[in-house]
């Protein structure tokens, strides 16, 4: 530390940015979350060329770079691939430690989604366990119209 | 073709509360990295600043350090992300034969910013970013991807804490110089189920700078240069679930290519130093294997051998790496500084004797979506 800093009184401005956004979720995304809302049904998106169904769906297959153009619904049931269990709370959270994660391969989906895990015991996680779906009573068309997944 | 050498680097001490301000924190290290290649601003013809956005709390941040930089009369432009690829976009100036010499900076202050929402906002706003995900419970995910993949336990992993946070007592610029043993990474507070605080690289402010020249350049200033052979760099998909976080097929495409062009046979061999992106302990191994020092499955084991050991074949991370200092940002670009130090050995302590290849990695996006591999030599 410079000495001269001994003699001065150091300054902070407190800053507090709050820029509103709204984003358009998109025709996929807007197709989604409705079935959610509405339906409490999972869609996917399938690629024509590696058939792999992406959940939360994409429009075009990054891999291979064209367009998912299939829907496809899958399973609210998977399987756990990764999960972890946070000890640390902030606001930005949607709920109070301890939180639990997951990365979820839904029955009939490739690659996994990422949710909330709830109605367990953090000990009692396990990779490769049960998980189903748990609806909220009122939806409003956000992924949290999942409240969290839940073992089977 | 075209050669591009670094001729000065420059970085200040990493620490988690810089009493300098942004311009004061580029300053010193621009100034550090010209009066280390013995030249001055004026044989810069252009300036890379590497910013963020939302780390720096304003818009345009590249153009608010510019008058820091030394980019009056000059042309700046910037990179959002990590360091190695501001350096890398630094080259391609170069390489496009528009600018013998540029300057590149990167800064920091994470200790002003709160990194947990920072983070968050990586992730995408209409499916992730509600479920309040951050960097660190991302990488406990792919932590424990990895580590139920290759049969590894928390104490394993753990020794990639213990041994950087010792290599860093060598370093003068490093915030975390520590002497810990795996019992204290073990008792150290769960934060992310299974990552502990000493598996978590710290919140930090700092700055480094690198000048790059090519070989016409290179004759402006009076440091010998050191070269860059090759570079390589690629990413995988954005949304955490389509890849498959145990293995990094990104890394392992970027290395392929950095070690092509510089004609690395066998990196195991070949390379005399590693100064890699280890956000996390786990991390270290999983990039051995995409290093391809490690077959797959296999990163745990040379990290048990003791290869990658400051007096091993391979040392890895001779300054600490980033779980000992990580200028989010700078981080990178101080693996690049680090390696230059250590093929002109200057790297004083935590000298590597006789390096002559060295490799300088860094990661972009959550969980390492994106790698930029540089293999340099004298
Ligand atoms: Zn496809």
């Amino acid at each position: 530390m410079a000495e001269w800093l001994d003699k001065v009184e150091n300054v902070y401005f407190e800053g507090r940015i709050k820029v509103p956004y709204k984003w358009y979720v998109g025709e996929v995304g807007s197709r989604f979350l409705v079935a959610l809302r509405d339906k409490k049904e999972l869609w996917g998106t399938k690629c024509p060329k590696c058939n792999k169904v992406y959940v939360p769906p994409q429009k075009n297959c990054g891999e291979c770079f064209v367009p998912a153009d299939t829907w496809v619904q899958v399973k609210d049931t998977g399987t756990l691939e990764s999960f972890t269990v946070v000890n640390y709370s902030h606001s930005m959270q949607p709920d109070k430690p301890p939180l639990m994660y997951g990365l979820i391969k839904l029955d009939g989906a490739d690659g996994s989604m990422l949710h909330l895990i709830g109605g367990a015991a953090p000990k009692d996680l396990k990779v490769g366990m049960r998980v189903k779906a748990v609806f909220r009573e009122k939806r409003e068309g956000n992924i949290l119209d999942i409240s969290h997944f839940a073992p089977e | 073709m075209e050669k591009v050498a670094i001729v000065g680097v420059g970085q200040t001490t990493y620490e988690r509360r810089k009493e300098d301000t942004f311009d004061e924190l580029v300053f010193e290290a621009a100034t550090k990295a010209l009066a280390d290649a013995g030249g001055e601003i004026g044989d810069i013809d252009n300036i890379v600043t590497v910013s963020n956005d939302f780390w720096d709390g304003r818009t345009i941040s590249s153009m608010a350090v510019q008058d820091a930089a030394g980019s009056w009369d000059k042309d700046i432009s910037t990179v959002e992300g990590d360091g190695t690829f501001g350096v890398l976009y630094g080259m391609m100036r170069a390489l496009s034969g528009s600018f013998e010499t540029t300057l590149v900076v990167s800064h920091i202050k994470g200790s002003e910013a709160v990194m947990n929402l920072i983070t968050n906002a990586m992730f995408d706003p209409i499916f992730h970013r509600s479920l309040g995900v951050d960097a660190t419970s991302s990488a406990a995910l792919q932590a424990r991807m990895y580590m139920e993949k290759v049969k590894a336990t928390q104490e394993d992993v753990a020794l990639v804490s213990v041994k950087n946070h010792k290599n860093a007592m060598n370093n003068p610029h490093a915030q975390l110089p520590m002497e810990i043993g795996v019992d204290d990474v073990m008792k150290s507070k769960m934060l992310a189920d299974p990552l502990k605080l000493l598996d978590c690289s710290p919140i930090s402010d700092g700055a480094a700078a690198v000048v790059l020249a090519t070989e016409k350049g290179a004759k402006r200033f009076k440091k010998s240069p050191v070269w860059i052979k090759g570079v390589g760099h690629i990413s995988d998909a954005y949304t955490l679930g389509y890849r498959d976080l145990a293995n990094s097929r990104a890394l392992d495409a970027a290395a392929k290519k950095a070690y092509k062009m510089a004609g690395v046979k066998n990196p195991l061999k070949d390379l005399d130093v590693v100064e890699l992106y280890d956000a996390y302990s786990y991390m270290e191994p999983l990039w051995y294997e995409g290093l391809g020092i490690a077959k797959e499955g296999k990163g745990v084991e040379l990290l048990k051998s003791g290869t990658t050991a400051m007096d091993g074949d391979l040392p890895v991370n001779p300054s600490g790496g980033v779980i000992s200092a990580h200028p989010v940002l700078v981080a990178g670009m101080t693996r690049i500084v680090e390696s230059v130090l250590q093929l002109r050995g200057e790297a004083e302590k935590r000298q590597v004797k006789g390096a002559k290849t060295a490799l300088a990695h860094g990661i972009n996006g959550a969980c390492g979506q994106s790698h930029c591999v540089f293999v340099m030599g004298v």
